[in-house]
């Protein structure tokens, strides 16, 4: 019934490591749907942020397709990926990665700026959605001033300044307590109810993988199981 | 955008604090060492070859020496109307003339200025020192025997905007050293910083004005006869005055020289001096310039991840590229701004010292807009120059790698 708007054909992702090849993605294939919220699970070392980075457009695969939203994305060139991804992908990483040299509210708009965005409007966004992670009265304060859930809601702000179609995270909650990390989940949870942003979330933890509506497992480069919640 | 870009850029020159300055360093010294070079060399090859300069082929001028700095400044032993006798007896001589140039205050309309003033002589000598000089009346006439407190000045005082608030014209009343002149020509211009400034007075008036003894010459203007061998009346010259003023071959306390001469040691000299000055300055400039490249790689190795963040949500390459560059354009800008405000400083400094010790008034920095604005747009030109390959760098990394560095 509904689109899909990510789709990996044979992805294989292989590094080379002098005369050694080390294979992180062997023939990998997934699809996702508009407006789905889906985790990835796996161990470490199985190529859960290997397969992220692809559909991110960070990398590319040595081998294989990617389409977005039916575009294959697998051959472009450096210039057009990076337009993919300051406008269709948001990103929210383990280690938060913010700029520490930019206050929270600067970090918002940065993928603005990089939009071309004008001054004023990309201000105004980015109070928004700073007010909408709570964080309304920290605008001013740079990332080694907020505690790690802060820090990764300012990322969560961030990711969505550009009104992505896809929301990429990389084990959004492997830096913080259980309890932050559970708040944190709670916003990308309200996003996809609210806003029908497709997510892709990768964790080892099963707890958390339960919050998606469908969870891939991931194991050497492979998908070796599909579980769907009602 | 681009202002978005400069804002970044300054920031991080700001957060980097005194390790940029650290960087500018070097631009600065460079810059500072040309603007001030520059300024000053020219103010002073303008000084001294308007002194020395307009005196003609077919003439030698004697001048006192020995201590250092231009006639009239005191150092020195006067030369005297017995040596001009001399002179004049020389074989192949057909005229010598005793001058005095000196440095004198002029006034009108109650604003003072500063200029060389030159004694005219009477009679026929008059006509060896106009020609000399090259003078000639542009506007009313030139001094004649008998002009007693009449003066003729150069074309750049009756300039309008002179500096007097009021144009001098001819008929204006000038008081020279606070005695009361009547203006009755000025000079052809020349282009001569010298003869476009100079006040010219009868020899008896700058004398009585200026308190000179009867005796005392700045410079003796010689004129060779057609047929006479230049070199050798000047070496003839040189052994009478030799033994006029008791002094040995090798301790000569004046010069026998053609204005030709003088004009090329002086510029000889000065050419050394700003050579050896252009070195160091082109030393450091370079030096400056790598200083930037190495604080702009060290930057670049330092912000790896911060460059795969901005990758990560949607910088281009060319993005990138542009804030490594407009920093290392900056670095070289703002090192360039501060070094060509040093350079000025040090410039009128050195002729404020130039103009006390020598107490000429006619060492004066030369600035022009083009050295400031060409300096500047210089270093910003070196900053970008040297920025470009660590900006390349950082735009080519990969943005996965760049995300995974630790810092
Ligand atoms: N740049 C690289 N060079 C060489 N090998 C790499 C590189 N990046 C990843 N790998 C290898 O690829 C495999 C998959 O790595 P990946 O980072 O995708 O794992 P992951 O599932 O995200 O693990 P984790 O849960 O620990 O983050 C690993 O064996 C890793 O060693
Ligand atoms: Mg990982």
């Amino acid at each position: 019934m509904t689109e899909t708007i990510i789709k990996l054909e044979d992805v294989w992702k292989i590094y080379k490591m002098g005369e050694v090849e080390v294979p992180a993605l062997r023939g990998l294939d997934l699809k996702i749907k508009r407006g789905e919220f889906v985790a990835v699970q796996g161990a470490s070392g199985s190529g859960k942020s290997t397969a992220l980075n692809a559909i991110g457009c960070l990398d590319v695969p040595t081998k294989g397709k990617v389409f977005l939203e039916g575009r294959d994305i697998s051959k472009l060139p450096e210039s057009e990926l990076a337009q993919i991804r300051g406008k269709k992908i948001g990103f929210i990483f383990q280690q938060f990665n913010l700029i520490n040299t930019l206050t929270a509210l600067e970090n918002v708009t940065l993928p603005m700026i990089f939009q071309n965005i004008p001054s004023e409007e990309r201000m105004k966004k980015a109070k928004e959605l700073l007010e909408m992670v709570e964080l309304g009265d920290r605008m001013d304060h740079k990332p080694t001033e907020l505690s790690g859930g802060q820090q990764q809601r300012v990322a969560i702000a961030r990711s969505l300044s550009n009104v992505p179609e896809v929301i990429l995270a990389d084990e959004p909650t492997g830096n913080l307590d259980s309890k932050t990390g559970e708040t944190v989940i709670k916003f990308l949870g309200r996003l996809h109810k609210e806003k029908k942003t497709t997510i892709i979330m990768v964790t080892h933890d099963a707890g958390l993988a339960h919050h998606a509506q469908r969870i891939e497992f991931l194991k050497d480069g492979a998908i070796i199981k599909s579980k769907k919640r009602k | 955008m681009i202002k978005d870009y400069f804002v970044f850029s300054i920031r991080n020159l700001r957060n980097r604090g005194l390790r940029s300055w650290l960087t500018m360093i070097g631009i600065i010294i460079g810059i500072a060492a040309v603007v001030s070079l520059i300024g000053i060399g020219q103010g002073l090859k303008v000084a001294i070859s308007s002194q020395f300069g307009d005196i003609g082929t077919d003439k030698l001028a004697v001048m006192a020496s020995g201590g250092m700095g231009p006639p009239g400044t005191g150092v020195v032993t006067p030369l005297t109307k017995d040596n001009v006798d001399k002179i004049e007896q020389v074989n192949g001589v057909k005229n010598a003339v005793g001058r005095l140039t000196r440095s004198g205050k002029l006034e009108y309309n109650d604003n003072v200025a500063f200029g060389m003033a030159a004694s005219m002589a009477e009679g026929e000598d008059r006509k060896l020192i106009e020609e000399a000089l090259n003078l000639e009346a542009g506007e009313g006439r030139l001094l004649r025997d008998g002009d007693s407190k009449k003066t003729v000045l150069g074309s750049n005082l009756g300039e309008e905007n002179a500096g007097f608030g009021k144009q001098i014209v001819v008929g204006s009343k000038v008081f020279i050293q606070d005695e009361a002149f009547e203006v009755i020509g000025f000079l052809e211009k020349q282009g001569s910083f010298l003869v476009d400034n100079i006040v010219l007075v009868e020899e008896d008036d700058l004398r009585e004005i200026l308190d000179i003894p009867d005796d005392e010459y700045d410079i003796i203007a010689v004129q060779v006869s057609p047929n006479a061998d230049m070199k050798a009346v000047q070496e003839n010259i040189e052994k009478v005055m030799r033994k006029e003023r008791g002094v040995k071959k090798g301790e000569e306390d004046f010069t026998v020289q053609t204005p030709q001469a003088i004009l090329a040691q002086v510029n000889s000299t000065l050419f050394a001096v700003q050579l050896f000055v252009y070195i160091i300055a082109a030393i450091s400039i370079i030096v400056g310039g790598i200083g930037i490249m190495n604080t702009m790689f060290t930057s670049v190795l330092e912000r790896t991840k911060e460059i795969g963040i901005m990758k990560s949500i949607g910088a281009t390459n060319n993005t990138i590229f542009s804030l490594f560059f407009i920093e290392s354009g900056l670095i070289g800008s703002i090192g360039g701004i501060i070094g060509a405000v040093i350079g000025i400083s040090v410039a009128m400094g050195l002729a404020f010292v130039g103009r006390m010790v020598l107490g000429s008034d006619l060492i004066q920095a030369d600035i022009s807009v083009w050295l400031v604005f060409g300096s500047i747009f210089g270093s910003f030109l070196l900053g970008s120059i040297f920025g470009v390959i660590p900006a390349i760098n950082a735009s080519k990394l990969n943005p996965v790698d760049a995300l995974r560095h630790t810092k």
